[in-house]
């Protein structure tokens, strides 16, 4: 009897649910930016002082940062903070959600700092204004002198929660800088911070250097520079200052990159008008010749993965860019378009290689698919190459030159950045001019 | 004989659910057509043909008249003028003139009465708010019968045939959703990204409660993209919101679900 009952109900059930709910499919949303509040971050008054820095305006400096960062990205629009309608210290406690909404904010940042036994405390909350609910808490400690370090990862974490994908603001970016004339150009390698701040020179510039690269782990530079009048690829550690020559090759070496496991170095070796792609073992300092063709090979840079190189060779006639595997086999042609292609770099993401291509005397960069297909040019110049990727495989970087006049005037070298889809091209500000920039991994992981 | 009696009535459910299930398949399905909309092509005249109420008619017929005989008795001074100067002005006359000199002292008595043709200013025509309030009654009946008529049509209408939203509501619903939807960028798109939200409104469009179907999935390891997806679309509803549902039928719509995805936007 019950058996029936049971059947009976989940008959009557069934029947009822038989005429569907209404549903309605939403494929599209906007890009627009996310509007979100950074309120300056509570300094407790029980800190101590320190002369460094002001620590009553450490925390709006911090909120700054953050806001410049999201700013940058084309993805956030910070509010204004004239509009906040809370004080940072209870904002923090609880916000007042229904109020914050008013002014149109989607997500609200508060934060906390305390100074103590000279050791710098920082927490942060993110709160989802809509829902009413905190979506990310964390706390640092660090040393007072990182401030502006943990400015970044503040802005590193609420980005991931926010896209889903990690963030690009705790990473350095090393470049060429450039002073003096034309042509008496002074080139040195430098490094700063993403958002142009904490610049460091490495060489001191009596040698030309190009090319600069980071390691996976960000403590090496591999670079070009001059030794006894030939170009040689170098290897630099940021921290020691120590610097050596790559390899004992009898010729030129030039375009270096590190492999993604960190342990080898790719570079083109050049000898009688051929060159052609070597990598280098750095711990027992075996080369390995990896294409073998009489053109020139050049601008290797490695998959994610490891498992493909993917460089530029003028063996079709013009310079096309190719896809191989890591060991030299099964090299594949993936550009066939009018023009020139060149300097081939893989995302990090793994699916598309940024690359420079040269069409009617104009410089474009731009983004294809690993298989050469798909191909977007995101941006055009008189002169522009040498695409970096951000480490999250969003934002390239690259540089760009103004055309001087018949006296050399007018000339200049700038950084620019692009976002992958076209949008929010941006110039990054650096205390000379600037070149060949390379972006770092991030530093905090 | 329990058991019989058991199978006997088992079976006979079976067979009324069955004929509940398969005879509105069976039905022929009517073709979906909006409600017939009568309209009615009127002249635009001088004059209203707006029909009034009994008592306002006898009212108007009345004023119609009174102004036929103002109009007649305000003879033109230009007749006048016609008449001889030397002539002597019998005592008829001079009354005639009296009732004339009266008229034309109260210019405003006679004038909102010829105006009693037009509805608009029914109110200014007549001082006696009772009239036009009888008036506005029986239009207000009238169109009150009318409403419930239509509704009747439209509710019999969409119960029978329409179980979804029409295309337009639907549209309208959607663009609205685009528009508060800030699609997270970092998204996967070769994973599945569909994000199905069941919502429970009230009659306004407001929600009363929001539920990801596919809740299990917020914590699965290595799908934290699902999570960010999955807040990004229940803060575009709840921005959106009142959404713009159909003004009636809110028994259609009272639950809704709303499927999010964005994988075609991110392939770009």
């Amino acid at each position: 009897m019950k058996k029936i009952l049971l059947i009976l109900s989940l008959f009557l059930f069934s029947y009822k649910n038989a005429y569907g709910l209404i549903t309605v499919d939403i494929t599209r949303g906007n890009l627009d930016p996310l509007p979100i509040a950074v309120s300056p971050l509570h300094v407790d008054p029980k800190s101590e002082k320190l002369s460094i820095f002001e620590t009553v305006k450490l925390g709006g400096e911090i909120s700054k940062i953050v806001e410049r960062n999201f700013k940058s990205t084309g993805l956030f629009n910070p509010l204004k903070k004239d509009a906040f309608v809370q004080k940072p210290d209870i904002a923090h406690l609880k916000p007042r959600f229904e109020d914050w909404r008013l002014i149109k904010a989607q997500a609200l940042v508060t934060g906390k700092i305390l100074i103590k036994d000279k050791k710098l405390k920082v927490e942060f909350r993110l709160w989802d204004l809509t829902a009413a609910k905190e979506m990310v808490a964390l706390s640092f400690t660090t040393t007072p002198n990182n401030w502006r370090r943990v400015a970044h990862i503040i802005s590193d974490k609420i980005y991931e929660r926010l896209t889903g994908e990690s963030g690009y603001f705790d990473t350095r970016i090393a470049y060429v800088s450039e002073t003096g004339p034309k042509n008496q150009r002074i080139k040195k390698l430098a490094i700063m911070d993403q958002d142009g701040f904490n610049t460091k020179y490495l060489t001191l510039g009596n040698e030309l250097v190009l090319t600069p690269r980071f390691n996976p782990t960000n403590q090496l530079v591999t670079y070009l520079s001059y030794f006894k009048n030939m170009p040689r690829v170098y290897l630099l550690d940021i921290e020691t200052g120590i610097q050596e020559v790559v390899g004992a090759f009898p010729g030129m070496t030039f375009a270096p990159r590190f492999s993604p496991d960190g342990k080898k170095i790719i570079m083109s070796f050049a000898k009688d008008g051929n060159s052609d792609i070597y990598s280098m073992d750095l711990e027992n300092r075996v080369v390995e010749q990896i294409t073998k063709h009489p053109s020139i090979d050049t601008s290797p840079s490695y998959s994610p993965d490891g498992k493909y190189i993917t460089f530029n060779s003028d063996r079709s006639g013009l310079q096309q860019i190719y896809v191989m595997r890591s060991d030299g086999t099964q090299v594949k042609r993936i550009t066939h378009g009018a023009g020139l292609y060149g300097t081939p770099v893989w995302s990090p993401r793994g699916d598309l290689i940024a690359f420079t291509k040269v069409r009617k005397g104009r410089f474009y960069i731009g983004v294809m698919r690993s298989d050469g297909s798909g191909e977007r040019l995101l941006t055009e110049n008189f002169y522009q190459e040498a695409p970096s990727w951000s480490p999250n495989g969003r934002v390239l970087i690259f540089y760009r030159e103004t055309k001087s006049d018949s006296k050399g005037k007018g000339f200049s070298a700038k950084l620019w950045s692009i976002d992958i889809t076209g949008y929010n091209e941006r110039r990054l500000k650096t205390e000379t001019d600037a070149s060949d920039p390379s972006w770092s991994s991030l530093l905090s992981k | 004989m329990s058991r019989g009696l058991l199978f006997s009535f088992f079976f006979h459910t079976l067979i009324i659910y069955l004929t509940m299930l398969t005879l509105p398949f069976m039905m022929r399905e009517p073709i979906d057509l909006p409600p017939i909309v009568s309209v009615e092509l009127i002249e635009i005249k001088d004059k209203t043909y707006i029909p009034f109420a009994p008592k306002a008619r006898k009212i108007i017929e009345k004023v119609k008249e009174e102004k036929k005989r103002v109009v007649s008795e305000q003879a033109p001074p230009a007749s006048k003028a016609k008449e001889k100067p030397d002539r002597i002005p019998m005592p008829e006359d001079k009354e005639e003139i009296k009732e004339l000199i009266k008229k034309k002292q109260n210019p405003e008595e006679i004038k909102p009465k010829i105006r009693q043709a037009s509805e608009f200013e029914k109110e200014e025509l007549f001082d006696t708010n009772e009239i036009a309030a009888l008036i506005d009654k029986a239009k207000e009946e009238q169109a009150e019968t009318q409403r419930k008529k239509d509704e009747l049509t439209q509710s019999s209408v969409k119960n029978s045939f329409a179980q979804g939203l029409s295309l337009s509501e639907e549209d309208a619903l959607r663009a609205q959703i685009f528009g508060c939807w800030s699609v997270p960028l970092g998204l996967p798109y070769d994973k599945d990204l569909l994000v199905r939200i069941k919502l429970k409104l009230k009659p306004d469009g407001r929600i009363l409660k929001s539920e990801i179907l596919d809740h299990a999935r917020m914590n699965t390891p290595g799908q934290s993209f699902y999570k960010i997806l999955a807040e990004s679309a229940l803060r575009a509803v709840r921005i959106c919101q009142p959404l713009k549902v159909p003004p009636t039928g809110y028994e259609r719509w009272k639950e809704l679900q709303l499927n999010f995805d964005p994988t075609e936007m991110l392939k770009g």
